[in-house]
């Protein structure tokens, strides 16, 4: 059992000590009834490294891993080179195999990368501040949503109909429970968004108006008139960003107006993992710290006077303020931020840039060459790096289809929306700077085919 | 090469250690670091692209390919000038960010450096009591890192993903056989996550029941922060359940307290004291006889894996912290995994998506788009996919590598480890619960006996002059001054002496009043931080120096 030090002989000097004879005893609080005599039943005794590894080699195998294929797929999960030195760093064991850093003094390290953070994250959104990050982009959007609720004691959240529907269903879940009002309608497969619907909508209890940019099908739209709308009736307005390497490119919610904004960090040094661990970005404007939730990393000084980094704001959380907690949130996700922060320092101002301008120019050069395959129409004309084609046939099993052919084409909106009304014929396309110009044309060619 | 052919000598002159005070700021090994923003420029990049694949026809001359003029940017570099035929719709970000970039080498210096000021699990022991700092194998780091786990689209085609979905499953039987409950969910997030996935259950459940207007749900005052926090997040409202002298549930005051206004019970088990409930089977008979759920917090269950199945001991719900019973790295904060067992009743209303086997062996993914045909009592989406995969990966590798009988012998040295740390200070730190008995996975201590004007936080400080991390501190809240030891079983005979060396060192100062234990820590990379100032006057991100 090579993850236990102790032998036998320390484990019998030891219980000498404890005045116990035998470690079976120390388990006399257990009542006899509830106690295994041996070990758990069903489950196989422990295995050597190289056994494992063959079984979980096995089961990797019968995976069609991404970077395999010509690989299209984002809608809130997206696939983009991480460089080397990032996975290096995340895993040296003093950020691998640290705790949250209740003991400052000794995580400096994590504290002084997680400030590095929060003001990157605060920058890239164009807001005032950030927080070290929550679970993923769908829970930081219901966290936004309750924020709201406390900001202006009003419980009904306009939800965009562009807003991923997993956030939108996260949400609603959510709000059954808090007897909070959402409204939401699902989106046409359209280029018109609901922004003016939305800010028609707004009244005197609606706490925000929630709007994903670029949203589900890749629209990108001012939003700035709307943020203006919900401020006129004292409501908060909260932009939800899945693929940050958009800000990269286009104006951020923050300039727009935005009072929240969060989203999913993963396309920064996170990979696709299956949908986890992902990265929940959280920022604010400076006057609502008080009610955001998460950890929050604060510069400070210590007995010396020289420059030091602490958790802080500590009394609207779980472990100080309990049931009052602005959240329940504890573990977080602080190694995927670092993995962000990381990437993102490596980019620099530029290299972000440089990166968005890859994604769009591809994401184009894909939506031109795609929608000249006969058939294929091109739903959404404005995009970032992803974009909608309405196929004339039902998507998913195209997306089979095509995935027999060794192209993962999109996300099919029939499974994003399974009660399909029209939905069912639009594909997602997502494009990012892993996709060469053999792969927009093995998928063009592809699509020919199963269309033909 | 030459070695210094000087060397030291007993005769040179004697210099204090820190008392010198270098041009850096640095202290050899021990290296100050700026922040990013105050090295990197914007103009600076770590990262070099591939240029764009435009060339003529690429992709061959047949009719449709991909073309030059396809580039939007290609009279223009990335993004610098509207490109003529981009797709913006004129929302260009024309303002500067401020990301400051590094090269590659001032990137890996600036984390590498950054890294050496933190403490951590492979550094030393790590008696954060609660939190279960274990080693954290490297097997399953490499792993995880497989491409067919770690370069996974989560909404690829089900058909490309059977080996994932088949880890879920794997692990989520496994998760079932050691707690011997009826189900699993294996979306949240961490263990807050998997306690508001609990508690959502439960409502749901009282719902179909009709029985929606129990709206109060009980939690011990030594509970975690999250319990009660959680409760309220779910729209429930929170009430204490007392304690006994011993440390435990008070179940009589228990018993009074339940009523038709209870929905359930949020008891952790083994508790925060780091003793075993054991009246927990007739704590779950009660609030089940009084018509309630009883919901385990399952962060403590590294104690009781292989010996007890919580199943056993009449639950309805428990989430399971993959980050501390089974090894999963913390990451300095995370990311964690809070899968949630459930007993029969609760089954019904687990959350959406959910992996299913097949009769013919292969794994189905039970999402929006198929729940209303089965499983339409589902409270719902806690999450925007399945749940935290690359921890799954390593817990089940763990799970493995350990299987049944290791299992059971990390429990058995956890607890062995905790009661040898317990018994060795006992005498010189004040244990409230230890005259009872044995304690299980963590020892806990008090501030009685120190000296006027000592506390807590001074022994914790000491502590890390003499290179370990505290113990938690001031947690559980039931006990004064509370120290809360965890050892784990991952660690030696020899580090354990050596930790309680310390420690009754420090305990033995504390007692006597020792000043000089206020300046701790001396030696760390920072002394105390000023943490009333940084809340006062929040700065919680940088910025530009004004003009001095
Ligand atoms: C007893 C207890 N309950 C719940 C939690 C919360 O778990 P997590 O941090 O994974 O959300 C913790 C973690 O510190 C804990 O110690």
């Amino acid at each position: 059992m090579r993850y236990l030090p102790l032998t036998d002989t320390d484990r019998a000097a030891m219980l000498e000590v404890v005045g116990a004879p035998s470690i079976d005893a120390l388990f006399a609080d257990v009542p006899e009834e509830a106690r295994l005599a041996g070990p758990v039943e069903g489950l196989p005794n422990h295995a050597s490294e190289m056994a494992v590894e063959r079984h979980m080699t096995a089961l990797a195998a019968k995976n069609l891993a991404a970077g395999s294929v010509p690989f299209f797929l984002g809608a809130g999960a997206y696939r983009h080179h991480i460089p080397a030195s990032v996975d290096h760093l995340i895993q040296r064991g003093e950020f691998l195999t640290s705790y949250t850093p209740y003991q400052p003094e000794i995580a400096q390290g994590t504290l002084q990368m997680l400030f590095e953070f929060q003001t990157q994250v605060a920058r890239l959104y164009g807001c005032e501040v950030a927080n070290a990050s929550m679970y993923d982009g769908s829970t930081a959007c219901w966290e936004a949503v309750t924020m709201a609720r406390r900001v202006t004691r009003r419980r009904k959240a306009l939800l965009s109909n562009g807003l991923h529907p997993h956030y939108v269903s996260v949400v609603r879940t959510m709000a059954g429970f808090t007897e909070d009002e959402v409204a939401y309608t699902p989106p046409a497969l359209s280029v018109e968004t609901d922004l003016e619907a939305l800010a028609a909508a707004i009244d005197d209890d609606t706490s925000c108006v929630v709007v994903q940019y670029p949203d589900i099908l890749g629209r990108i739209a001012d939003l700035a008139p709307l943020a203006e709308a919900a401020h006129a009736r004292g409501a908060l307005f909260v932009a939800v960003v899945t693929e940050p390497v958009a800000l990269g490119a286009i104006r951020s919610p923050g300039e727009m107006g935005a009072d929240i904004v969060v989203g999913e960090g993963q396309s920064l040094g996170v990979g696709l993992q299956f949908g986890g661990p992902y990265l929940g970005l959280f920022a604010t404007r400076e006057k609502f710290v008080r009610q955001m939730p998460g950890r929050l990393c604060g510069e400070t000084v210590d007995a010396e006077g020289k420059r030091g980094f602490v958790l802080t704001l500590s009394t609207r959380e779980q472990h100080i303020r309990r049931e009052k907690a602005t959240s329940n949130i504890c573990t977080n996700s602080g190694l995927c931020a670092l993995a962000f922060s990381i990437h993102l320092t490596l980019l620099g101002e530029k290299g972000l840039r440089q990166l968005a301008g890859l994604n769009h120019a591809l994401a184009c050069a894909a939506a031109e060459r795609l929608s000249r395959v006969p058939g294929v129409e091109l739903v959404t004309p404005t995009f970032f790096n992803e974009f909608t084609l309405r196929l004339p046939r039902e998507t998913r099993p195209l997306v089979r289809a095509l995935a027999d052919r060794g192209v993962l084409a999109g996300v099919s909106l029939g499974r994003l929306y399974p009660d399909g009304d029209g939905r069912e014929n639009g594909l997602v396309v997502a494009v990012t700077e892993t996709v060469t110009a053999e792969d927009i044309e093995a998928y063009a060619s592809a699509l020919e085919e199963v269309l033909a | 090469m030459t070695v210094n052919p000087g060397g030291w000598r007993p005769d040179a002159p004697k210099v204090e250690a820190g008392s010198t005070l270098t041009y850096t700021g640095n202290r050899a090994l021990m290296l100050e670091e700026p922040l990013i923003f105050e090295i990197g420029t914007t103009e600076t990049t770590g990262v070099d692209f591939s240029p764009l694949p435009f060339r003529g026809g690429v992709g061959g001359e047949q009719d449709g390919a991909l073309r030059a003029s396809d580039n939007p940017l290609s009279q223009s570099s990335p993004l610098k000038r509207r490109g003529p035929t981009d797709r913006l719709g004129g929302l260009h970000r024309a303002v500067p960010i401020g990301l400051p970039g590094l090269s590659e080498p001032e990137a890996v210096r600036h984390y590498t450096r950054l890294s050496r000021q933190n403490y951590a699990i492979d550094l030393g022991l790590f008696p954060l009591g609660s939190c279960t700092m274990k080693h954290n194998p490297r097997l399953n780091e490499k792993i995880a890192r497989l491409p067919g786990f770690a370069d996974l689209h989560p909404l690829a085609p089900i058909d490309t993903v059977q080996g994932a979905l088949a880890v879920i499953h794997e692990l989520g039987h496994w998760l079932v056989t050691l707690t011997g409950m009826h189900s699993v969910a294996m979306s949240p997030k961490a263990g807050a996550h998997g306690e508001l996935c609990g508690v959502l259950a439960i409502r749901a459940a009282l719902e179909a029941k009709g029985e929606g207007h129990r709206k109060t749900i009980l939690v011990p005052e030594s509970a975690h922060g999250t319990n009660p926090a959680t409760a309220a997040f779910a729209g429930y409202s929170v009430e204490a359940i007392p304690a006994t002298a011993e440390g435990r549930v008070d179940l009589a005051a228990l018993e009074a307290r339940l009523g038709p206004d209870v929905a359930g019970v949020m008891i952790t088990n083994p508790n925060t004291c780091g003793l075993f409930e054991r009246d927990m089977k007739a704590i779950s008979d009660a609030v089940h006889a009084a018509g309630g759920f009883v919901y385990c917090d399952g962060a403590n269950f590294n104690a009781i894996v292989g010996r007890v199945r919580p199943g056993d001991l009449g639950i309805d719900a428990m989430h399971i912290n993959l980050h501390k019973t089974f090894s999963t790295p913390h990451g300095g904060g995370g990311p964690g995994a809070g899968p949630v067992v459930f007993s029969e009743a609760l089954a019904p209303f687990a959350p959406l998506p959910f992996v299913e086997k097949t009769a013919e062996g292969t794994y189905r993914l039970v999402e929006e788009e198929t729940v209303a045909h089965r499983h339409s009592d589902s409270f719902g989406r806690m999450t925007a996919f399945h749940g935290q995969m690359g921890m799954f990966t390593r817990a089940l590798a763990y799970i493995l590598s350990h299987g049944a009988d290791g299992l059971r012998q990390v429990s058995g040295d956890a607890v062995l480890n905790a009661n040898y740390v317990l018994r060795s200070l006992e005498d010189v730190l004040d244990a409230p619960f230890a005259a009872a008995g044995p304690c299980m996975h963590e020892a806990l201590f008090s501030d009685k006996g120190f000296a006027e004007g000592f506390s807590t936080l001074d022994v914790a400080k000491a502590l890390i002059d003499e290179g370990f991390h505290p113990m938690t501190v001031y947690f559980p809240l039931v006990v004064h001054g509370a120290m809360l030891v965890e050892p784990t079983e991952t660690e030696s005979k020899a580090a354990l002496d050596q930790f309680i060396g310390a420690l009754r060192r420090i305990a033995e100062r504390a007692r006597a009043g020792d000043l000089s234990l206020k300046a701790a820590p001396v030696e760390a990379p920072r002394r105390r931080l000023d943490e009333t100032l940084a809340a006062r006057r929040p700065r919680l991100v940088w910025t530009e120096p004004g003009p001095a």
